[in-house]
């Protein structure tokens, strides 16, 4: 079980936590979007072995939301931000 | 036998407490100190066990947790516990163990005489005849294997002991008490603030227990250091990431007073880790090697100085290593005579004062009925890999073997470090370490001054059978033979290997037999060793009860039981509970006498003629406040928000991105900049959760809140035509006339002196007011509503006649129809899809899946046969597969008098009319296709 660094309430186990996957770096507009392109960007995911940045949210704390980035191999963690820094 | 005490002058057991125990029901005596193991031996038990699959009889091999042959059941009753290692087991007054996979005991064993059995299942037994072509031969075989097979059988009664969990953190833990571990502690005692000492045995000194010198002092030193604390019986079973280190505490005899706990589990985060888990001995494998009398030389050797116990009264010692040199001299100390000591090498140092090394020889076979009487030996080619000619006996009733040795590092499979194959010492050790982890002693490769091994992975065949005599998994029954075909098969990656031969797949997990089939593996298909590579070792490191792991959360205590506010008046009334999203719900209100079917009916009727009361407090609420409110429902809705006047309520439905209802429910304008969101009751904490989300990543521009209040408010609905009459009887401030309150709307004021909020909307089908007060006063409203509406006929309705009024009125209910995979026009609910404006969910609404005419659509279906349809039932066109019934949504409708059910199939708009079959196991019905809408389509009955 990971402890993770909440931004604003500082380490607390993972069982507080809610994680959704990757920061998807696809962006498309939605409204010229071809079929197989919006399904890309809705449903796959880079799924990447190693370091990556991906979702977390103090679910069972303050309910805040931030991205840290987690090698997927090792579960090492590095840089941690807010929403709106994760790209 | 029990050694004298002047020839094991420093075993740790207490001659003076004499200890009495039960094996396979006679009786028995130890010392205080011995374990289960110890004892047995020195009672001469040989025989303790039956091997899996074979039934071969089986000794006692090792002393400690690599133990493979040695399982019990231990203690009787609810108390039971399959499968412990007999070298586990601390010896205690009144003992009570059995051997398992043994009938009627482990001397005389009835399954020895189909022994034959074994014959049958080779390598790969289970692939082929289960997986293969004949796949359906489980079912023949699956009870005699079972029967066959047995290992052991968990009590059927509640085990009423405690199992507790505990949290701990320190500077540095130290796996292993061992002289190299008591060495790292005292270290790291006079550096760190905190040190934890761990270790599975009863006693610290690990291999150095009854060992003159090597740890005085060291034990009493640790336990005066304050800042040092040493956990006993305690084995750390995984090494997770950030040095987590997750150990079970077996805590003593206490099995007498039930208040203590049995086991504890710990949790324990450490700065950094060391390992100091020592090294296990390596068997070796030839022919006959499983009798009993066979076993590991340092085991040997323990027996005789920790436990003053001599497992034979003359020995051969067989090694391929130098190690061997001190267990020999234990077993010489202890007055055991040594008939030889047969050395695989060719050369080496070995030379032992007045014992004879055979050098160059190697083990033809292991001779005895039930246990070792002689052992057959011969002169090895120089490569090893056959026998010279010059065979010779030599009586004897143990034969101790070393392998060479494993350092133990089975806490690394889990990230902390990686191994690699060391040639020079003939094992795997350390590589790769975590910078926070360290390995220290015999774990970490040292194995001894001087130490020199060199692999004799396995001794030659002599005769066809051989090969199936050649143990390599003791447990498994695993042997050269069975990897030898798997080898000829081409199960080549060593993953496979073990997967198809389950070697190692014991609980054991191949402590003793992983390396040498990997050796044998190696020549076998002519690969070096270490391009192999090795099965990862998983946790935990031994056998944990589910018990340890489950620990209080059991019972009442597994999972917090959630009570509506309006408990206390639901018993009063008669309910019948069941849990549902969470909520301990009433079902239904049985009078005295009544069935279960009767009083659903009579509630549903209740509410389509008169009126009744619904606790819908489960449904979840959530205020949204601020200027940008009505952009965000405008976003999380599907349908259009904007134009909604304050005082005013709308239904809405939520969509995931991929265009899927998730959720739904009616909100309320209180002001401007003020809305009251009510929300499913399972999707409470989800919307909330999905609101933040897109607040806090995408919209974060928004100048709005969402406030989760369902705990806050109850939600007593009064539904039915009555439900104005009721509702005006109670002391009320405001005007209930259809012009003043129309359906979907809400009001704020004070119902029976409550503050209150009223919002009327209508999931029944009929006139129907939402009545919210504060959590604490909803037994007061309740019992207010239930005495005003006396002679209206105020009928208390659950869940279940909620479900047939929901069903007779096709409103979708969440979870059922919308199951995830439907579309707002697939429910029949297109119109709820805004043209206007963006909102989640709404670019996957064009994609052509989404617009398939086959697209599983909403439905009603009339039962042509007057049955009850079956929930989740397959509906039949013909013999095209068209859908399914939706489960709870079947019934005979009270008022309709006939029976209806909800569906989803294929393309069901323009089936309206058509004929269909439905089946389920056992039955098939006929059925129409209708509207979903079997009552009140114009919703005459609501707006009133
Ligand atoms: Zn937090």
């Amino acid at each position: 079980m990971l402890i993770l660094p909440c931004p604003w309430c500082g380490p607390r186990e993972e069982t507080e936590f809610a994680c959704d996957g990757e920061v998807s770096s696809v962006s498309v507009d939605p409204a010229t979007a071809s079929d197989g392109a919006w399904a890309d960007a809705l449903h796959n995911r880079t799924n990447r072995k190693g370091m990556h940045r991906e979702w977390w949210c103090h679910r069972r704390g303050c309910r805040q939301w931030f991205w840290i980035e987690r090698d997927t191999a090792t579960n090492q963690l590095r840089n941690s931000g807010l929403p709106g820094t994760e790209s | 036998m029990r050694i004298a005490a002047d020839q094991a002058p420093f075993a740790r057991i207490d001659r003076s407490r004499p200890v009495r125990f039960v094996f396979d029901g006679r009786s028995y005596e130890g010392f205080a100190g011995d374990t289960l193991a110890s004892a047995l031996l020195a009672n001469d038990v040989r025989v303790v066990g039956r091997s899996f699959k074979l039934h071969r009889a089986r000794g006692i091999m090792g002393q400690g947790a690599e133990e493979a042959n040695a399982l019990v059941t231990l203690g009787e009753g609810a108390a039971t516990e399959p499968n412990v290692r007999a070298t586990m087991i601390e010896l205690t007054d009144g003992l009570v163990a059995r051997s398992v996979n043994t009938w009627p005991s482990a001397r005389v064993d009835l399954g020895a005489v189909v022994g034959w059995f074994g014959l049958l299942l080779p390598a790969g037994f289970y692939y082929k005849t289960f997986m293969g072509p004949g796949q359906g031969a489980w079912h023949i075989y699956e009870r005699f294997i079972r029967r066959a097979a047995g290992l052991g059988h968990a009590p059927r009664a509640t085990d009423d002991r405690r199992y507790d969990k505990r949290h701990a953190h320190c500077d540095v833990l130290v796996v292993g008490a061992g002289p190299a571990g008591l060495t790292a502690a005292i270290a790291a005692a006079d550096t760190c603030n905190s040190v934890l000492v761990l270790d599975e045995q009863t006693e610290a000194g690990g291999s150095a227990l009854g060992m003159p010198d090597r740890i005085v002092g060291m034990v009493d030193r640790l336990r005066s250091a304050p800042n040092v604390r040493v956990l006993m019986r305690t084995t750390a079973i995984g090494l997770y990431e950030q040095n987590l280190v997750v150990a079970v505490e077996r805590m003593g005899d206490n099995t007498a007073d039930i208040r203590l706990s049995a086991q504890r589990l710990w949790k324990i985060r450490a700065e950094r880790v060391v390992l100091a888990t020592g090294a296990i001995e390596r068997p070796l494998v030839f022919d006959g090697n499983d009798l009993p009398g066979v076993m590991l030389a340092s085991a040997s050797a323990t027996y005789a100085m920790r436990y003053a116990v001599a497992c034979g009264r003359r020995a051969v010692l067989v090694t391929n290593n130098d190690g061997i040199a001190k267990s020999a001299e234990s077993l010489r100390m202890a007055g055991i005579e040594i008939a030889a000591i047969v050395d695989t090498r060719p050369s080496s140092a070995l030379a032992p004062d007045g014992i004879e090394v055979l050098r160059g020889h190697g083990v033809v076979r292991a001779r005895g009925r039930s246990s070792v009487t002689e052992v057959e030996i011969a002169p090895l080619t120089p490569d090893g890999k056959q026998f010279l000619p010059r065979r010779r006996r030599i009586d004897c009733d143990l034969i101790a073997v070393s392998g060479g040795w494993n350092p133990t590092l089975h806490l690394l499979g889990n990230g902390a470090g990686r191994t690699r194959y060391a040639p020079e010492i003939a094992c795997f050790i350390a590589d790769d370490l975590s910078p926070t982890v360290a390995v220290v002693g015999a774990a970490a490769g040292e194995l001894g001054e001087g130490y020199s091994v060199r692999p004799a992975w396995r001794m030659p065949a002599v005769g066809r059978g051989a090969p199936w005599r050649q143990f390599i998994d003791l447990h498994n029954d695993v042997t050269v033979g069975d990897l030898a075909l798997a080898a000829r098969e081409n199960y080549r990656s060593v993953e496979h290997l073990k997967r198809y031969t389950t070697m190692g797949m014991a609980h054991d997990q191949g402590k003793t037999s992983s390396v040498n089939a990997l050796g044998i593996l190696s020549e076998a298909i002519d690969r070096p060793l270490a391009a192999l590579g090795t099965t990862r070792a998983r946790p935990p490191y031994t056998p944990v009860a589910f018990a340890a792991v489950a620990g209080r959360q059991i019972g009442a205590l597994y999972a917090p039981k959630r009570e509506l506010p309006a408990h206390v008046a639901h018993l009063g009334c008669g309910a019948v509970f069941a849990e549902s999203g969470g909520w301990m719900r009433p079902m239904h209100y049985p009078l005295a006498g009544e069935s279960t079917a009767d009083a659903i009916r009579r509630e549903v009727l209740a509410v389509r003629n008169a009126v009744g009361i619904v606790d819908n407090s489960a449904l979840g609420k959530v205020e949204i406040h601020g200027p940008d409110a009505a952009i965000l429902l405008d976003r999380l809705y599907s349908n259009d928000w904007g134009s909604l006047a304050v005082g005013r309520a709308r239904y809405g439905l939520m969509l995931t991105e991929d265009g899927m209802v998730f959720d739904d429910g009616v909100t309320a304008r209180l002001s401007d900049t003020h809305y009251l969101m009510t929300t499913t009751s399972a999707g409470a904490g989800t919307v909330v959760d999905w609101i933040e989300l897109w607040l806090q990543r995408a919209w974060r521009d928004l100048r709005v809140f969402a406030t989760p209040v369902t705990h806050h408010w109850a939600d007593l609905t009064i539904a039915g035509p009555r439900a104005r009459d009721l509702l005006g009887r109670l002391s009320l401030d405001m005007d209930l006339s259809p012009e003043a309150f129309p359906h979907l709307a809400i009001r704020e004021g004070t119902v029976a002196g409550l503050p209150a909020r009223i919002l009327r909307a209508s999931f029944t089908g009929e006139l129907s007011f939402e009545v919210m007060v504060p959590a604490r006063s909803a037994d007061q409203l309740y019992n207010a509503v239930m005495e005003a509406g006396r002679d209206l006929g105020i009928t208390p309705f659950g869940v279940d006649a909620t479900l047939i009024l929901r069903a007779e009125k096709g409103h979708i209910l969440i979870g059922l129809e919308a199951d995830g995979t439907t579309t707002p026009d697939d429910l029949g609910l297109g119109r709820l899809v805004s043209r206007k404006k963006d909102f989640i969910g709404r670019r996957s609404l064009t994609l052509a899946d989404r617009l398939r005419p086959d697209r599983p659509q909403l439905v009603g279906l009339q039962s042509d046969d007057d049955r009850v349809l079956p929930g989740g039932g397959v509906v039949w066109s013909g013999d095209s597969k068209l859908g399914h019934v939706v489960p709870m949504s079947s019934c005979r409708s009270p008022v309709l008098g006939r029976c209806i059910a909800l569906a989803l199939i294929a393309g069901g708009r323009d089936r309206i009319g058509s004929a269909v079959t439905v089946t389920a196991i056992g039955s098939q019905h006929r059925a129409s296709v209708v509207s979903p809408v079997f009552l009140d389509p114009k919703n005459g009955r609501i707006y009133v």
